[in-house]
């Protein structure tokens, strides 16, 4: 018996368009197993092959399998056209307002007064300084005696010194410093002090505790114009300007050549304003060559040895790095005024 | 110090670039501080003569005055209660514009005509406060602008002279320093010495070779010891800040802002015997000029008579021997005073003085002649009398004679860093009176010996030389010139964790760095900490009396007011150190505080305030840095500060290294806060040392996970659980967690359910879930055993 192969062009236009309207991967699958499943339309008419002569199974099976493909291949497109979809819905329906704010722990600040310290900090340990420290609570030597300021001298008119019963007191500089680390290390010595230092002395421009930095430096052929180029490098660096400066003759015990260094007003650039009272200048340190009674004191050779120190006011230069018009916000804490230096 | 151009004038020639000279005085250390006139300028105001006087009409306190400028007459109407006929006053004519700004116009008082105005002294912004019309002195001649009669035309110079330089303590002073940074002579002061008209003199001891090795002295009888000094001289007092007293103080004043040489005049009539020169006894007293009575130490040297103590020498006089109206005779005291004998001794009785202030810098020992005669001749002028002969007793070896200082050229440009040249350094010190010997060997102008001159107490080594020299030669005409330095490697240590990486963790985690008083109220911290700190002795108010003990006090004093200031979200640090209240000993801590929400106000996280386990896991952070967080524990503790349930002492291993807690309630209510605070502190030194990592080997085993839920009492800590299951699972423990704290329903009063998640991992094998089942089986014996657990959820 010769069985006829069966016209399967209508059953692939038909199954076409069901495919084609499938919305789900579900309906395309009941579809798939409906043809070409294990009991399915196309798999049945695979089956049947077997019965037929071998010429017949041929033609038959050519058809077949071009059926099976084409169908194959129309499931596969809308598989993937489907699935497509259904991504495209699931971004939409995952999409967020980025414009809300993030969530979860804001970030302090730093006190002002400590980026500019740790500017300095940097600037000069790139320099090859190192940072020394020292106690805040001093003996009369070392901020006095051993600094050529002996009991009654003029100076010390200068210092409104805190005391304790003791006879002790709140170092008024932070040259104490350099004493120690003189006394500590032998020369070259290369150094910075950063810290506290106290003055009875309270009022619009002065705050009874303020922060200096000093520093000191000993070593074979220092001179006072190695000084001068170190300051004005390190004012160009701080500022991040080309400023210009200047050093007056001055008076400090410890020091001998003294002066005192004016900068061109970061503010103005020179031509007079608040900041400067006008006069294009504002003083930001005091320095000078050691004096060879400072080095004797702790036992340095002045014939081998000379070496430059300054001191500047932390306070005053950070005023005038972001524009602070009251020395006296500094320890009021104010987070209004804090946050301000994030 | 203020310093009067005109005056300055008669001495040098300061050429008429005034900017110019201040800043060429403060670019030589002379700091010129401000430059302003003298006076106001007064255009159209001159000096006018009443004429006459008559009563207004229809007015009973106004005068009709005619007035005369020495051109023509005019009628003006005047209210002031002291003019009258033949007073010479200011006269503001028609047009005439005062300080103030009025312009004077003519006017109609009561019906009276009135063509200008008389004026007072107040009127003219010359004084603060007068009464009535400026009484001019009849001297002055009609007609002459206001400002150049009273020679109002002057610049003063407020010169801000450094300690060192007590030498420019006067006209002649800075004078000798513009003759040597202006390259000019000082005009010499053709002043012949006064002959003496009588013998009389009165008898000098020094009794303090030391102290006090010269004195010069003069008696001058017969004197007005109510002379008021001339106009011109008052006025020049006044622009120094001196108030003009009478024609005799005056003088003495007068001369000392000229020359630099202060001085006292003595009513002799007051004097007994002898004018002593001498220490104070023990339990000497002495009266001083402004009503206090001191006691004089021993090493304070007095002046005094046979019966008395008339002053402290070189700071000032005693209140009896003063002058007074009825003074005839005066005995002129001009001394020098040792520096170091003078010095300091004054401000010990609060007492710093015009003549302190110049004793204890020096005044030059040659000066004290010149001006004996200087005084004589003002107060013969002025104050009538005859003078006696100059006195003048010096004590043994007192020369008044300086070291000589060796400067060498070399050194010159080892301390400069430039070269200046051997005939510059000669030209910048004998420009300023330095006198230079030139040694000859090795080679000539090598090196000098030099001596200052007598009034240069400053200069006493050579550095003082250089400094004088890179004076005159200019600071800025030394150049900048970088060191050469050798390399050299610094230390830089990785075992101790930085204050600034400690700091960025902490505002990185919301935290403002503060920067508080190290000095805090006694009281205050007393009540917080239990201990008043170390006190000042004389602190600026009680409120900044004692060194803090703790940074707390400071920090909760931020926190009060931000919170005053509607900051109702605070969070504080500092860096800083604390005092100990019985050595002062110095501790290095970091300290902080948190109040308020937890996080910002936001739109995804439910508002809740901070409390003690966010700010623990802010330290544990902290802590973490130093890579050793297991050597750390947090043990219950008391501090007066902190809640005493809620407080605890950080120890690392067996030392305490800090504290965190709550603030105790009665300190909230206390320091009235509107949150509570979570408080911390931690010390830098000992708590913040890190361990440099060792890299250990990543097992190559998985992991098997076990967790545990057991129900504890109430007081039974976390740490007493995790530490019996450290010490069961030893080194296979990798991570132990704490999932759940519960409390409730289901769970008996005052117990607890912990839920606890433990890693456990073998660095040699892969465990079996029998090894892992035997682990938490043992653990949970333990727990039972030891802790009374029992195991929930069985």
């Amino acid at each position: 018996m010769t069985e006829s192969v069966p016209d399967l062009h209508q059953l692939i236009d038909s199954v076409r368009s069901e495919i084609a309207q499938t919305v789900s991967i579900d309906q395309l699958e009941q579809i798939r197993v409906r043809l070409l499943g294990k009991k399915g339309e196309i798999t049945a008419q695979l089956k049947s092959l077997g019965a037929m002569d071998p010429e017949a199974r041929r033609a038959a099976g050519a058809k077949i399998n071009e059926a099976k493909e084409a169908l194959t291949s129309a499931l596969d497109l809308q598989r993937s056209a489907l699935e497509e979809r259904k991504l495209a819905e699931q971004l939409a329906s995952d999409a967020i307002d980025v414009t809300l704010p993030g969530r979860g722990q804001t970030i302090g600040g730093l006190h002002p007064v400590t980026r500019v310290r740790r500017r300095i900090e940097q600037i000069f340990r790139a320099a090859g300084f190192t940072i020394a420290d020292g106690p805040e609570i001093e003996d009369d030597w070392h901020n006095f005696e051993a600094l050529n300021i002996p009991a009654n001298h003029p100076a010390r008119a200068m210092h409104d010194t805190f005391y304790f019963p003791d006879g002790r007191l709140l170092r008024t500089h932070t040259s104490p410093v350099q004493v120690r680390v003189m006394q500590a290390q032998e020369p070259p010595v290369r150094v910075i002090v950063p810290g506290r230092v106290y003055r009875n002395d309270s009022d619009m421009t002065h705050t009874p505790m303020f922060h200096q930095v000093e520093g000191l430096v000993i070593d074979e052929g220092i001179s006072f114009a190695n000084l001068k180029a170190i300051l004005h490098g390190f004012m160009k660096a701080l500022f991040e300007k080309d400023v210009k400066m200047r050093l007056r003759p001055s008076y400090f015990p410890f020091t001998e050549p003294s002066a005192e260094v004016d900068i061109s007003c970061v503010s103005c650039g020179g031509s007079g304003c608040r900041v400067c009272k006008n006069t294009g200048w504002v003083e930001v340190a005091g320095c000078g060559v050691v004096h060879p009674n400072v080095l004797r004191a702790v036992n340095i050779d002045t014939e081998r040895y000379t070496g430059y120190a300054f001191g500047m006011g932390i306070d005053r230069l950070t005023m005038l790095r972001y524009n602070v018009n009251d020395i006296r916000m500094y320890f009021e804490n104010d987070l209004r005024f804090l946050r301000q230096f994030v | 110090m203020k310093v009067s151009l005109n005056w300055l004038r008669e001495w040098v020639d300061t050429g008429d670039d005034v900017r110019g000279l201040a800043h060429a005085l403060t670019m030589a250390g002379l700091e010129i501080e401000g430059v302003y006139r003298a006076g106001p300028e007064l255009k159209g105001i001159v000096v006018g003569e009443v004429l006459a006087v008559q009563k207004h009409p229809d007015a009973e306190k106004l005068n009709v005055c005619r007035v005369t400028d020495g051109h023509e007459e005019v009628q003006i109407v005047c209210g002031a209660a002291n003019v009258r006929a033949g007073m010479k006053a200011p006269l503001a004519k028609i047009g005439a514009i005062l300080p103030n700004g009025t312009e004077i116009k003519k006017a109609k008082l009561r019906g009276v005509e009135s063509f200008g105005m008389l004026c007072s002294a107040k009127e003219l912004g010359i004084a603060e406060e007068s009464s009535g019309l400026y009484d001019l002195p009849s001297e002055l001649p009609r007609g002459e602008a206001l400002a150049t009669a009273l020679s109002l035309d002057d610049t003063i110079f407020e010169v801000n002279l450094t300690p060192n330089r007590g030498d420019c303590m006067s006209v002649l002073g800075v004078a000798r320093e513009v003759a040597a940074i202006r390259k000019q002579t000082l005009k010499p002061a053709a002043r012949p010495a006064i002959a003496p008209a009588i013998s009389d003199s009165f008898p000098i001891r020094l009794e303090a070779a030391a102290g006090c090795p010269k004195f010069v002295g003069r008696l001058i009888k017969g004197v007005n010891g109510s002379t008021k000094s001339p106009f011109w001289l008052q006025e020049r007092l006044r622009r120094a800040g001196l108030r003009p007293i009478n024609a005799i103080v005056d003088i003495t004043n007068y001369v000392m802002l000229e020359l630099g040489q202060p001085m006292h005049a003595y009513d002799s009539a007051m004097l007994r015997g002898a004018i002593v020169v001498r220490y104070a006894r023990s339990n000497e007293t002495l009266k001083l000029l402004d009503g206090r009575t001191i006691e004089l130490t021993p090493d304070v040297l007095v002046i005094a008579d046979e019966t008395k103590t008339l002053g402290m020498a070189g700071v000032m006089g005693g209140e009896d021997s003063g002058i007074s109206d009825s003074t005839a005779d005066i005995f002129l005291e001009v001394a020098y005073f040792d520096p170091d004998t003078i010095a300091g001794r004054g401000r010990r009785y609060g007492l710093i003085t015009d003549a302190s202030q110049r004793f204890e810098r020096g005044v030059d020992p040659k000066l004290q002649e010149s001006a004996i005669e200087r005084a004589t001749q003002l107060l013969l002028e002025c104050a009538g009398g005859k003078a006696g002969p100059i006195q003048v007793v010096r004590t043994e070896g007192a020369s008044g004679r300086r070291d000589e200082i060796r400067l060498r050229h070399a050194r010159v440009q080892r301390v400069l860093g430039v070269s200046v040249s051997s005939s510059d350094v000669v030209d910048c010190l004998q420009r300023l009176g330095i006198t230079l010997q030139s040694s000859d060997l090795p080679q000539k102008n090598s090196s000098w010996t030099a001596k200052p001159p007598s009034w240069r107490f400053d200069l006493r080594i050579e550095e003082d030389l250089i400094e004088e020299v890179a004076r005159l030669y200019g600071y800025d005409n030394i150049p900048e010139i970088d060191a050469r330095a050798p390399q050299s490697i610094v230390s830089y240590t990785e075992a101790q964790v930085r204050n600034e990486r400690a700091a960025d963790l902490l505002v990185d985690r919301g935290y403002q760095e503060a920067i508080t008083y190290t000095f805090t109220d006694a009281e205050a911290q007393a009540a917080l900490c239990a201990d008043a700190g170390l006190s000042l002795s004389n602190p600026i108010s009680a409120e900044m009396g004692a060194m803090r003990v703790s940074l707390w006090p400071g920090l909760l004093q931020a926190l009060r007011e931000n919170q005053r200031r509607q900051q109702s979200r605070v969070r504080l640090f500092e860096v800083g150190r604390r005092y100990a209240s019985d050595t002062g000993r110095e501790t290095e801590v970091i300290a902080g505080l948190a109040a308020g929400r937890r996080v910002v106000e936001q739109w995804a996280v439910e508002s809740s305030n901070v409390d003690f386990f966010d700010v623990k896991a802010d330290i544990e952070a902290l802590v973490a840095l130093t890579g050793t967080s297991s050597e750390f524990r947090f043990v219950p503790e008391i501090h007066p500060a902190l809640h005493p349930g809620q407080s605890a002492r950080i120890y690392r291993s067996d030392q305490a290294v800090g504290w965190i807690g709550a603030l105790h309630p009665q300190h909230v209510r206390r320091l009235d806060l509107t949150y509570p605070a979570i408080l911390f502190e931690i010390e830098t030194r000992t708590g913040l040392t890190a361990r440099i990592p060792l890299y250990t080997e990543i097992s190559k085993f998985p992991a098997i996970r076990r967790d545990i839920a057991v129900i504890v009492d109430e007081s039974v800590p976390v740490a007493s659980l995790s530490g019996v299951i450290t010490d069961c699972a030893g080194s296979l423990l990798q991570d132990l967690v704490v999932l759940s704290v519960y409390r409730g329903q289901q769970i008996e009063k005052g117990k607890k359910s912990i839920a606890l998640g433990m890693n456990l991992q073998d660095t040699s094998r892969t465990l079996a879930d029998a090894d892992a089942d035997a682990i938490a089986a043992q653990i949970i014996e333990r727990l039972s055993r030891q802790l009374n657990a029992t195991i929930r959820d069985k």
